[in-house]
């Protein structure tokens, strides 16, 4: 059986969704970033699969992109947590609504 | 360097800017400190945790040293020393010798207001009588004299600044208003016509208003820098108004260009002169602190000393004298302005003078005894004797300056103490602030071959000699006036020296603790000061043939009049003499009494005349009585007298048409309130109630968690990506 570009995008789509469903009902602070990190790992291989199927470099030059954000978003996202736990002594983001309307 | 003479303002401004913005960015007044600190102790658990309280260290390292001290010094001091170079490069390239025959260089930077063609007036344009201001800077004789010894002097206090105000914690913002200060004067000097002439005069007025106002959290400090700014205003009206009337009467307000005219033509000006120099003088009357608008210039000793010392004493206070100076080809012309200049300046040195006598703050005597010289100078004009008047202004701007600043180093020696009452035997503990002061105060009281004998003697001789066609007897009568007045000087001058350091010390234990020299950055500018009030005077020696070289370098701004016979008066040599004689005299006579009075006498002998006399006593103690009485007449008596007559006017008179209007109103907006209350509100309302029900739907949205909004838009990509694949 040869790879097809669909069992790329099927790969893709499972990982997004269950980056995308970890996003919607965990509670950790942790483990919704490490879900977001899920998320933007499938679109990535998204875009290499295109890439490769069209013969056009873009994609691949704008996962690189995407690495590199993801590595920036990853340290903010740590920075917010550790001083996130250090007001509030815990990681549930139930905690984090005090700017609701 | 002729053609940098734009540079020469422009390095203060520089200054004053960088001092001011480096200021402004970095000093932090008690109050914000206070507030800021006490904002962090109420959010309690962020100031335990917090990692950074480096904010707070950073605070408290501003109370104690004054941030960016060193640019300040450099910056300040620096910027009026490279004016001074500038200045004299500038002098020396156009030539000594060249300004004394009448040359002079101008340059113009940009037309400032151009008006247009006006073909009624334009006499002195040619053809097309176009009205414009230009600015344009001039050096001539008159501002060349002037730019050296104000940028000289100005560099001089700079530096006495820097240790007299090192502990001070506005040390950036004082050496950005004395920069600013340094750049209006140097405006004001250099100014090519009337109206840049005023511009500096109003810069001026507003450093000086913000100097003496310096320790605006004293309230006697922020008063008097108001009141020096009231009183200002009513000269600065007169002088405007003279502005005005040489623009009508001349369309054009270049002083070359104005004088030349009105010299070539007098007959054609001669009618309008006398009122435009009255309001000129006005002008000159106010910044310049001549009788009656001198009562700011006493209060004005609240600023710092330096401040006193250039502001109040060597330059800003002469600018009125540099006007008249400047304008004395409308002067000559108009002889009854003339008398009214001498008579106002002859009383006012008389009157300042005898206040000097009782006055027991070290620089309230000074404050007087330079109004009572501002006095002479005046007389000195008032007689034609322009360049003599300018002579003094000179001499009196070395002997003066170290006088104030020889106070400042005793203030600053006693701790803050003012009172000379306190004081006595500091000469041997402050002795280079002692010699200099006793140079200065020698050479103020006249005591022969130190400058101000020679500029005195200048100037009283040439009262001597003046004619009044009008008035006969009036120079004799003004010349014993002057001869008295400068007894009054040698008498309260040493009565202020021998209290101050001689005898034996009357102050606290701690303050005779505390009595020490100040540090060199002040004694320098005293020492040079002191050198220059000793010698400056050689360039004005009568008698000797070309002795008097200040007098041919500024004739050629004594522009020749046409029809107007002017000769100058050779008295014989006895007579010129007898005028010397009499005023070492009368010199000799003030001094004498203040040294038996106060030295010998202990002050014996005053307080007896004192209870001899209570009226005269307590009339001179308080000065005359005038400020109360300015109180009276126009505070109480103009501003809430005039005020309350205006009221009664408006009650009864005035009030009859809106009473009657608002009846009227009254009516119609029964009708207004009708339909206000139930159309417009009505609207208001509805469109209100409808966005109160709106928003008690969308807020429920609002829940402040993220994976709501999460889910939502989810739902809503979900949805949006159905009906595309649905409908497309």
């Amino acid at each position: 059986m040869t790879i097809t570009i669909n069992h790329y995008l099927v790969v893709s789509f499972l990982l997004f969704s269950i980056g995308f469903l970890g996003v919607l009902v965990r509670r950790n602070f942790l483990t919704i970033l490490m879900s977001i990190e899920l998320m933007l790992n499938a679109v990535n291989l998204n875009l290499i699969a295109f890439s490769r199927r069209l013969s056009d470099l873009t994609g691949q030059v704008f996962s690189i992109f995407v690495i590199t954000i993801a590595a920036g978003e990853a340290a903010i996202g740590l920075a917010l947590t550790i001083s996130f736990f250090r007001q509030r002594k815990t990681l549930d983001v139930e905690e984090a609504r005090t700017m609701q309307g | 360097m002729k053609n940098l003479l734009w540079a020469i303002p422009l390095v203060p401004l520089l200054g004053f800017l960088i001092n001011g913005l480096v200021y402004l960015l970095t000093h932090r007044t008690r109050g914000e400190s206070h507030g800021h600190g006490g904002g962090y102790g109420t959010d309690a658990h962020t100031a335990a945790t917090a990692p950074d309280s480096a904010h707070d260290t950073g605070h408290d390292a501003g109370h104690h040293d004054i941030p960016f001290k060193g640019l300040h010094t450099v910056v300040g001091v620096g910027s009026v020393a490279i004016a001074c170079l500038l200045a004299f490069g500038a002098i020396f390239d156009v030539g000594l010798k060249a300004f004394a025959e009448g040359a002079s260089h101008t340059i113009t930077l940009w037309r400032w207001i151009p008006l247009g063609v006006n073909q009624a007036v334009g006499q002195i344009h040619g053809g097309a009588g176009e009205w414009f201001v230009d600015v344009t800077l001039r050096i001539d004789s008159l501002s060349a004299l002037m730019l050296a010894f104000v940028t000289f002097v100005g560099s001089l206090i700079h530096l006495y600044s820097v240790g007299y105000m090192g502990h001070e914690e506005g040390y950036g913002r004082f050496f950005a208003y004395l920069n600013l200060f340094m750049f209006a004067m140097l405006v004001l000097v250099l100014g090519g016509n009337f109206l840049l002439l005023f511009v500096g005069w109003e810069g001026v007025g507003l450093c000086s208003y913000l100097l003496i106002g310096y320790y605006y959290e004293k309230d006697f400090a922020a008063d008097a820098g108001k009141k020096a700014f009231v009183v200002n205003r009513i000269g600065d009206f007169g002088f405007i108004l003279g502005i005005f009337g040489v623009f009508a009467l001349f369309g054009s307000l270049d002083f070359p260009k104005v004088f030349a005219a009105a010299a070539a033509n007098p007959a054609a000006y001669t009618p309008y002169l006398t009122v435009i120099c009255l309001l000129l003088f006005v002008g000159a009357c106010g910044k310049s602190a001549q009788f009656p608008l001198y009562v700011w210039l006493p209060d004005a000793m609240a600023g710092p000393t330096p401040v006193s010392a250039l502001i109040h004493a060597a330059t800003m206070v002469t600018a009125g004298v540099y006007m008249v100076a400047r304008c004395n080809v409308f002067f000559r012309l108009a002889p009854n302005a003339m008398i009214v200049v001498a008579v106002v300046g002859a009383f006012t040195a008389l009157f300042a003078a005898t206040i000097g006598v009782a006055q027991n703050d070290i620089k309230k005597v000074l404050a007087y005894s330079t109004v009572s010289q501002l006095g002479y100078m005046f007389l000195a004009c008032g007689v034609g004797a322009f360049t003599e008047g300018m002579f003094h202004v000179t001499t009196h701007a070395f002997f003066k300056a170290c006088l104030f600043l020889g106070a400042g180093s005793v203030i600053h020696a006693m701790g803050g103490e003012q009172d000379i009452r306190k004081m006595g035997g500091l000469a041997g503990k402050i002795p280079t602030t002692y010699r200099t002061f006793l140079i200065a105060t020698l050479t103020i009281s006249g005591v022969p071959f130190l400058a101000a004998f020679f500029s005195k003697d200048a100037i009283k001789a040439a009262v001597f000699h003046a004619e009044f066609h009008a008035v006969p007897w009036l120079p004799k009568a003004l010349y014993a006036v002057a001869l008295f007045t400068a007894g009054l000087t040698a008498f309260y001058m040493f009565r202020l020296l021998t209290l101050t350091f001689w005898g034996t010390f009357r102050g606290t234990k701690e303050q005779e603790h505390h009595v020490h020299e100040s540090p060199s950055t002040m004694t320098i500018p005293l020492v040079v000061l002191a050198f220059l009030s000793v010698v400056s005077g050689y360039v004005g020696v009568p008698i000797i043939e070309h002795g008097d070289r200040i007098g041919e370098f500024l004739k050629p701004i004594r522009l020749p009049i046409s029809g107007l016979e002017e000769h100058a008066h050779h008295a014989p040599l006895s007579v010129e003499l007898g005028l010397m004689a009499a005023a070492v005299a009368v010199a000799s006579i003030g001094i004498y009494l203040a040294w038996s009075w106060y030295a010998k006498g202990e002050g014996r002998t005053p307080a007896r005349l004192a209870a001899q006399w209570p009226g005269v006593y307590r009339a001179v103690t308080n000065k005359y009585f005038v400020d109360e009485a300015y109180e009276r007449v126009f505070v109480q008596g103009l501003a809430l007298g005039g005020g309350r007559f205006l009221w009664e006017v408006d009650a009864t008179v005035v009030d009859l048409i809106p009473n009657g209007a608002a009846a009227v109103t009254k009516g119609a907006s029964w009708v207004a309130a009708f339909f206000d209350q139930y159309v417009v509100d009505g609207l208001v309302n509805g469109v209100a109630n409808v966005f109160q029900a709106l928003y008690g739907l969308f807020r429920r949205a609002q829940t402040g968690r993220v994976q709501n909004y999460a889910l939502v838009m989810g739902g809503g990509l979900f949805c949006l990506v159905a009906a595309y694949l649905l409908f497309r």
